[in-house]
């Protein structure tokens, strides 16, 4: 039994996963929470917030956000590479930034036009 | 210059309530925001979480704001940016300063949608030395998200607050290492997913029940801080002091209704939220000049922000077209265990079925139930599985709850449930 809170929504049930019980999930308020218990236990995800540089807009930095989520152990990989990317604004949000970050085959994307 | 409406601050409690003024039948609104642009503090909220009840959906703060302000596009509400209000009088004259100088605007009615801001090192006394690198957690959110500079390298957290968390996760993975993260009380104040994704995610170890007792300096800048355990009563224990080296330390210790403008204007303050005392349509004590979002009460759900304005929205409106309201209400308590109760004070002629009222419990629950008394009888009861301080709670009472009461005082507390 693997206990954890549930990040797919802010409620942040507490959910118990039976790993001998082909994943069962109990704590649940929702179905997203038994899915996230499932992934979570056998191959976590995250979706990647980040800024990148961006130039002509009002700020020096432009948020961006992996369009869906990624693996856990890739967050580090794709922090490096858009350390070299560069936006000239205007840019609108879900703009690609960033294609196939770290072979994810998930592109990062813009979330604010500026 | 005269407004029907003016809504003073520009993020998700302003737009939303300006958005709703406006379908409403309202068309001449201002909304006044001292920033360079609207969308308040989600500009710098860049990480997900928002909006899941409202878009069924995981949006950035930016995308969240980005949805209001495409809506608040396609009305006429004017927008005026870097303009900041000075003061707000009880006759609804408005004092700003901006680009274009310093006017007076005359408003028909207000809605005061400032926000909320930061405590501070000096609100909370810590011993030792005044040195560089001791920032909020929120500035540092600022310069790191939108104005593109990192703080520090070797970061202490005090205070385990949303803010604080969420930059506890956001300078590791810009390449700082975050030491330990110290909550004085024996629980966390943030929510629960936040300790998962931004503390366990990356080893960050949460020392609950400690405090940062000095702060050293080398040269101007910070070189290391202490940090003990405390007891019950929150005094550090001699002897179980521990010491990181570290470049910068952000403070996340709580946040502060922005109230000087709601206290100029007269209005009555609510001690035990720092926030106006309001009635259930977010109408202040002054006729006319409502509020809503964080600038009542410090909100940790932005969806919550969004219908609690458009409640103050409607109820502006409302106020505009006719003069005329019945503000007989019964008044509402916190009782054991809560800390506050927003709103206030419930209209009981006010036309509407449904009261929502919200408040926080002032320690960790499990299997607990809202008690709701009147006249020392119990009216009505909600059972809750979970209730923690950091999580902001929620019940509606029904109209008919609200006459069962008879003008008493209602009584909200929390208790064990019976097994
Ligand atoms: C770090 C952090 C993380 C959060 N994470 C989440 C999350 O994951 N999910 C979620 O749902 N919610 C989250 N929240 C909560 C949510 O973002 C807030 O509750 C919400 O933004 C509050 O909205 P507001 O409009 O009341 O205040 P603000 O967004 O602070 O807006 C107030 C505005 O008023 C302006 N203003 C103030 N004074 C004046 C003046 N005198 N003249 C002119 N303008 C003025 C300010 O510049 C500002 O733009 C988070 C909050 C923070 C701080
Ligand atoms: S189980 Fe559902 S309601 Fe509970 S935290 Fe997860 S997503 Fe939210």
């Amino acid at each position: 039994m693997k206990e954890m809170i549930c990040i797919v929504c802010p409620k942040g049930c507490r959910l118990k996963v039976d790993e001998n019980n082909n994943y069962n999930v109990t704590g649940n308020a929702c179905p997203r929470g038994a899915e996230y218990g499932k992934n979570e236990t056998r191959n976590p995800v995250r979706v990647l917030t980040t800024t990148v540089k961006i130039g002509g807009a009002k700020y020096r930095r432009c948020p961006v956000r992996t369009e869906h989520a990624v693996p856990k152990g890739s967050l580090m990989e794709i922090m490096q590479q858009l350390n070299s990317v560069c936006l000239i604004s205007p840019v609108a949000i879900g703009d690609i930034a960033l294609e196939n970050a770290a072979d994810t085959g998930i592109n990062v994307i813009v979330t604010k036009d500026m | 210059m005269k407004h029907e409406l003016v809504v003073i601050g520009g993020g998700p409690a302003g737009l939303a309530a300006a958005v709703s003024a406006f379908e409403s039948g309202i068309s001449d609104i201002l909304i006044i925001e001292r920033d360079k642009e609207l969308g308040g503090i989600l500009n710098q909220c860049i990480h997900n979480g928002f909006g899941l009840h409202r878009f069924k959906e995981e949006l950035t703060g930016p995308e969240y704001a980005d949805r209001f302000i495409k809506m608040l596009s396609s009305t006429n509400v004017k927008v005026m940016t870097d303009a900041m209000v000075l003061d707000v009088t009880k006759n609804k004259q408005i004092h700003v300063a901006s680009t274009a100088g310093y006017q007076i605007i005359e408003a028909g009615a207000i809605i005061l949608a400032m926000g909320c801001r930061e405590r501070t090192r000096g609100a909370i006394g810590i011993p030792g030395d005044r040195p560089a690198g001791v920032f909020t957690a929120g500035s540092a959110q600022r310069y790191l998200n939108l104005e593109g500079y990192m703080c520090g390298k070797r970061v202490v957290i005090l205070g385990s607050g949303d803010i604080g968390l969420i930059m506890a996760r956001r300078m590791t993975l810009e390449g700082a290492k975050v030491l330990a993260c110290v909550e004085v009380m024996p629980y966390s104040g943030g929510l629960a997913r936040n300790i998962a994704q931004c503390l366990n995610d990356f080893d960050i170890p949460l020392y609950l029940s400690h405090t940062v007792t000095e702060i050293i300096a080398d040269n101007g800048r910070i070189s290391s801080v202490t940090v003990s355990k405390v007891d019950e009563k929150r005094a550090p224990i001699p002897g179980t002091e521990m010491h990181f080296d570290c470049d910068t330390l952000l403070l996340s210790v709580g946040l502060i209704p922005e109230n000087e403008l709601t206290r100029g204007a007269g209005i009555e303050i609510d001690p035990r939220t720092n926030g106006a005392i309001v009635y259930d349509n977010m109408e202040t004590s002054v006729p006319g000049i409502f509020a809503c979002g964080n600038v009542v009460h410090v909100h940790d759900l932005v969806d919550y922000v969004s219908d609690e304005s458009e409640r103050a929205g409607r109820a502006a409106a409302e106020f505009i077209k006719s003069a005329e309201a019945d503000y007989t209400s019964v008044s509402l308590k916190n009782g054991k265990s809560v800390t506050y109760t927003v709103p206030q004070k419930i209209r009981v002629n006010s036309g509407a079925k449904l009261f929502d009222v919200f408040f926080r419990v002032n320690r960790i629950f499990s299997g607990s139930s809202i008690v709701v008394k009147a006249g020392g009888s119990v009216i009505a009861q909600y059972k809750r599985d979970h209730m923690t301080p950091g999580e902001m709670e929620h019940i509606r009472l029904p109209k008919v709850l609200i006459e069962k009461a008879n003008g008493c005082e209602i009584e909200i507390s929390a208790e064990e449930a019976e097994k």
